[in-house]
C-alpha cells in the first residue's frame, strides 16, 4: 500500500497540509500529523506543498 | 470550570477568533472561545508586519508591550539587485510586532468586553442535532465535554477541519495557497529601520523574501513560495537566500516558523445553520502580501454582529446568518477579489519583467499595489512596453 509518512524530525505541526488535503485524511495531533489510511488515496499534495519537506509518499 | 451552554462558541482565539468574541460580547451575549494551543499566539506562522491603517481599521491603539520596531520604510529587490525605496512621508506607517504577545493581548480584549477563553481545549468534533451544528465537543485536561452552543465559529486556521466538518467546503488548491518558512534570526547585518522584499523566480517562485526587523541587528528572514513555480520545498529556498549572503549566513536562528498562507480561493458561501467560518480557515488573507492580521480581525467583527443580530433576533439560521457573506463580500471581498488578479499577474512575471518593472516604479507605487486601487496603476506600467500587453488582458 501506498502511504504518507511525515518525517518528525522536519514537522513543525504548522497543520497546512490539513487546510490543503482534499480527502481530509490529515490531522494535527500532538505527536505530529496523523493520516487517515482509509481516506488517504496517496495524491501526494501535502507532500508537494508542506514547506519543511517533511512528508513523503511511500509504499509500505 | 466551563459551563454547558453558551450563545456563542469560537473554536480559535487568533486574531480572527478574537474580533469576533469583542463584537459578540459587546451585546451581552455569552461566548466561549477554546483555543487548541497552550499558549495563545505560538508558534507564530507569520512575519510579524502590522500597518498603521490596519490597526486603524482594527480600532487599536499601539502598545509598547507587543512592538518591536518601528518601520519607517521599505526596500524592494528586483532579481538582479536593482531596487526600489521607499520612506513614507508621514512618519512611520507600521510595526513588526511580538505575535506571542500581540494575539494573548487581542484575547485580553475579548476577555475584558466579557467573553470567556479557554486555552488548551481541543475542539474534537461538532455536535449536531437534525442534521444541524448545536455545539462541540471538546477535550480538557484529556477529558472529553460537550458543550452546546446556538452558534459556532470556525476561527481555527489554515486546517479548517470544523468548517469541512459542517459541510463548508474550505479545502486549499495548491494555486490558492503560499508555502511560507522562517527564521527568527540574531547578530545578522541587516537594514533595521526598513523592510525589505525580494522578487526572482529563482529565490522565490510564485512568491517573495522578506526581512522584517524586530531590532538593530534582529529580524524576520522568511520566504513564500507557491506550486507549481516552485520545484523545492519553501525551506529550501530560505537556507539558499541565507547561504549566499553573509550578513545572514554568520546569524544565529531564534526560531523556526513555517505554515501556509491562503492568498486565494475566496468563498461565496461562509456559513450554514448555526455554523460560520472566519480568518485563514475563510482564506481572509490580503492576497498581494499575504497579511492576514487585519482581514482576520476585520472579517471576525463582521461575523460577529451578525451572530449577536442573530442571537438576539433567535433566528440563527443559514438564511439569516448569510448577511454576513454579503456584508463582508461588500466590505472586503470585492477588494480582495481584484488582489488576486493582481497577484496571479505578478506572480506571471519572469525575471526579465521585474528588472524592467523597478526601473519604472515609484516606491508610492507600490504601496498602493497592496490596495485595489493600485490596478489602474499597474496597467498604466505595463502598458510602455509592448510584450507586457499580455499581463495587461489578464488583469481585465
Amino acid at each position: 500500500m501506498i502511504m504518507i509518512e511525515t518525517d518528525k524530525r522536519k514537522c513543525l505541526r504548522c497543520s497546512a497540509c490539513v487546510g490543503v488535503c482534499p480527502h481530509t485524511a490529515l490531522t494535527l495531533k500532538e505527536h505530529g500529523i496523523e493520516c487517515d489510511k482509509e481516506k488517504c488515496v496517496s495524491c501526494g499534495l501535502c507532500k508537494d506543498f508542506c514547506p519543511m519537506g517533511a512528508i513523503s509518499v511511500v509504499k509500505e | 470550570m466551563i459551563d454547558k451552554e453558551y450563545d456563542v462558541i469560537i473554536v480559535g482565539a487568533g486574531p480572527s477568533g478574537s474580533g469576533a468574541a469583542v463584537a459578540i460580547a459587546k451585546t451581552g451575549a455569552k461566548v466561549l472561545v477554546l483555543e487548541k494551543r497552550q499558549e495563545i499566539g505560538t508558534p507564530k506562522r507569520c512575519g510579524e508586519g502590522l500597518g498603521l491603517s490596519t490597526m486603524k481599521r482594527m480600532g487599536i491603539e499601539k502598545d509598547d508591550s507587543w512592538v518591536r520596531r518601528k518601520i519607517i520604510g521599505f526596500t524592494a529587490y528586483a532579481p538582479d539587485g536593482k531596487f526600489v525605496r521607499h520612506d513614507y512621508k508621514n512618519g512611520p506607517e507600521g510595526y513588526i510586532i511580538e505575535r506571542k504577545v500581540f494575539d494573548k493581548h487581542l484575547a485580553e480584549k475579548a476577555v475584558e468586553t466579557g467573553a470567556r477563553v479557554i486555552s488548551r481545549a481541543e475542539v474534537t468534533r461538532l455536535l449536531k442535532e437534525n442534521g444541524k451544528v448545536c455545539g462541540v465537543e471538546v477535550e480538557i485536561n484529556n477529558k472529553k465535554e460537550e458543550i452546546k452552543g446556538k452558534i459556532v465559529i470556525a476561527a481555527d486556521g489554515i486546517e479548517s477541519k470544523i468548517a469541512r466538518e459542517a459541510g463548508i467546503n474550505t479545502t486549499l488548491k495548491l494555486s490558492d495557497v503560499i508555502a511560507g518558512a522562517q527564521f527568527e534570526m540574531a547578530n545578522i547585518d541587516i537594514d533595521s529601520d526598513r523592510i525589505e522584499m525580494y522578487f526572482g523566480n529563482e529565490m522565490a517562485p510564485g512568491g517573495y523574501v522578506w526581512i522584517f526587523p524586530k531590532g538593530e541587528h534582529t529580524a524576520n528572514v522568511g520566504v513564500g513560495v507557491r506550486k507549481p513555480y516552485a520545484k523545492n520545498s519553501a525551506i529550501e529556498y530560505l537556507k539558499d537566500f541565507i547561504e549566499k549572503r553573509p550578513g545572514l549566513r554568520k546569524g544565529s536562528i531564534l526560531e523556526v516558523n513555517c505554515g501556509g498562507v491562503p492568498v486565494g480561493g475566496l468563498m461565496k458561501d461562509m456559513v450554514t445553520d448555526n455554523f460560520m467560518v472566519v480568518g485563514d480557515a475563510a482564506h481572509h488573507v490580503n492576497p498581494i502580501h499575504g497579511g492576514g492580521i487585519g482581514e482576520a480581525w476585520v472579517g471576525g467583527v463582521v461575523a460577529g454582529e451578525v451572530a449577536a443580530e442573530a442571537i438576539k433576533a433567535n433566528n440563527t439560521s443559514k438564511k439569516f446568518l448569510k448577511k454576513y457573506n454579503k456584508l463582508w463580500w461588500e466590505k472586503r471581498g470585492k477588494k480582495m477579489k481584484k488582489l488576486i488578479k493582481f497577484r496571479e499577474v505578478m506572480e506571471s512575471f519572469s525575471d526579465e519583467e521585474f528588472n524592467w518593472m523597478v526601473d519604472y516604479l515609484k516606491g508610492e507605487d507600490l504601496v498602493e499595489f497592496t490596495r485595489s486601487s493600485g490596478f489602474i496603476k499597474l496597467v498604466k506600467i505595463l502598458s510602455k512596453k509592448p510584450s507586457l500587453m499580455k499581463h495587461i488582458r489578464k488583469l481585465m
